[in-house]
């Protein structure tokens, strides 16, 4: 079996900003502030009216390649993460691989996850190079939630930022992919949903039904991280023969809100200096937070390092694996 | 369970709400302060100091602290 490898990250943020005294401007009775201040946001970033997730993963991979010095040409899959998709169908992933340039000898897909969505990504990836399946994977986050967003939700609005990233999996790299624990709970199903719009449920045709739009239960998702996330660790750090977290040199949590954040962190027994954070100024972006985390640090991996990814969210769905550092 | 203790630690999750304004018998959805991220608050509050957790229908169900704490009481 080949070892996986993440070869490359990078991230792409929209141009336009959503700043918090936006936001106070037009939600003036509310206190858009202080609850920003808690949950550790500041700037969000907004994809343009005419910027979709196929512009964003296209723009991220061009990042990605001239970054890196990497030719469309080297990559065999593309597998894209995204809920918020150009279309029904078809694939994302494959209008991805022809506007790049990609050969049409790569496979392409896209996978329905959010917070959990790229570790799931560096499972599927992981498994196609240990299967002999694809040696120059291109993984690809990419989520337009301000789309899903309706423009009276101050709360899921001072939350979500949108945001693309792109990452190769390959057979050599900078960091060894571990094992995985992942797990999914349906019954929270109701929890965090764009109900309608698909098959189930039209869109209304008012266009003023709030279940059009993005519904979040803050304290039904909390409380489901409450009850997920340490055991999620736990297990992690033991598929991974690691004994402790202390055994952990960094761990990066999907960025869901600092204030979410730090009480698992603090149940957890993580110490701050250890635990990665990055959302002032991107807000949750989703399945894109766990690698625009990893890239903001990238210089502080020593060789040796190892750091502990955990995803979870929208489902519900959890994953977890370990990385350690060339 | 100490009543007192628990209204201390349920007020400093406010931040404009005098500590003096609260009681056991403080209506605390009622309070100007109160919003959904304070829920959260007293929620992660209750499981750092109680390790029991409160669901968001607990909550809406409870009209004073005391209902409040009786609900952490059934729970632990």
């Amino acid at each position: 079996m080949s070892k996986a490898y993440i070869k490359a990250i990078s991230y792409y943020l929209p141009e336009r900003v959503l700043s918090n005294e936006e936001l106070v401007e037009q939600f003036p009775e509310w206190t858009v502030e202080k609850v920003a201040k808690k949950i550790g946001i500041a700037n969000r970033h907004v994809a343009g009216k005419d910027e979709f997730t196929s512009d964003m993963a296209v723009k991220v991979s061009e990042k990605l390649f001239e970054e890196y010095s990497i030719l469309p040409q080297e990559i065999d899959f593309v597998i894209l993460c995204t809920q918020s998709p150009d279309y029904f169908l078809p694939t994302t992933a494959c209008m991805v691989q022809d506007r790049l340039g990609i050969p049409t000898t790569a496979g392409a897909l896209d996978f329905n996850q959010g917070c959990s969505g790229y570790v799931y990504g560096l499972a599927m990836a992981k498994g196609f190079i240990s299967a002999g399946i694809a040696k120059n994977i291109l993984l690809i986050t990419s989520e337009v939630y301000s789309k899903h967003l309706h423009s009276t939700d101050k709360g899921n609005r001072t939350i979500f930022g949108d945001a693309a990233s792109a990452s190769i999996v390959s057979t050599d790299g900078f960091a060894a992919i571990g094992n995985f624990e992942l797990g999914s709970d349906g019954s929270g199903f109701e929890n965090l949903i764009v109900k309608n719009g698909a098959m189930k449920t039209p869109k209304s045709t008012s266009g003023d039904d709030m279940d059009d739009y993005l519904f979040m239960n803050g304290s039904g998702v909390f409380n489901f991280t409450i009850d997920a996330v340490p055991p999620l660790v736990e297990s992690t750090l033991s598929k991974n023969e690691l004994a402790s977290v202390d055994d952990i040199d960094w761990v990066v949590f999907h960025q869901a809100n600092s204030f979410m954040l730090n009480h698992l962190r603090k149940k957890i027994g993580i110490d701050q200096e250890r635990f990665l954070m990055h959302m002032e100024n991107c807000g949750n972006t989703v399945s894109s937070t766990i690698p625009i985390v990893l890239k903001e640090h990238i210089d502080s991996f020593k060789s040796g390092d190892k750091s502990l990814l955990a995803g979870f969210g929208v489902g519900y769905s959890w994953g977890g694996t370990v990385l350690t550092f060339k | 369970m100490n009543q007192e203790e628990f209204i201390e630690l349920f007020a400093e999750q406010f931040d404009e709400t005098e500590i003096d304004e609260f009681s056991i018998d403080t209506a605390f959805r009622e309070l100007e302060e109160w919003d959904s991220m304070v829920a959260l608050m007293v929620i992660a509050m209750i499981d750092e100091e109680y390790n029991v957790k409160v669901s968001g229908d607990d909550i809406r169900n409870s009209t004073t602290i005391a209902d409040l704490i009786a609900v952490v009481e059934s729970k632990k």
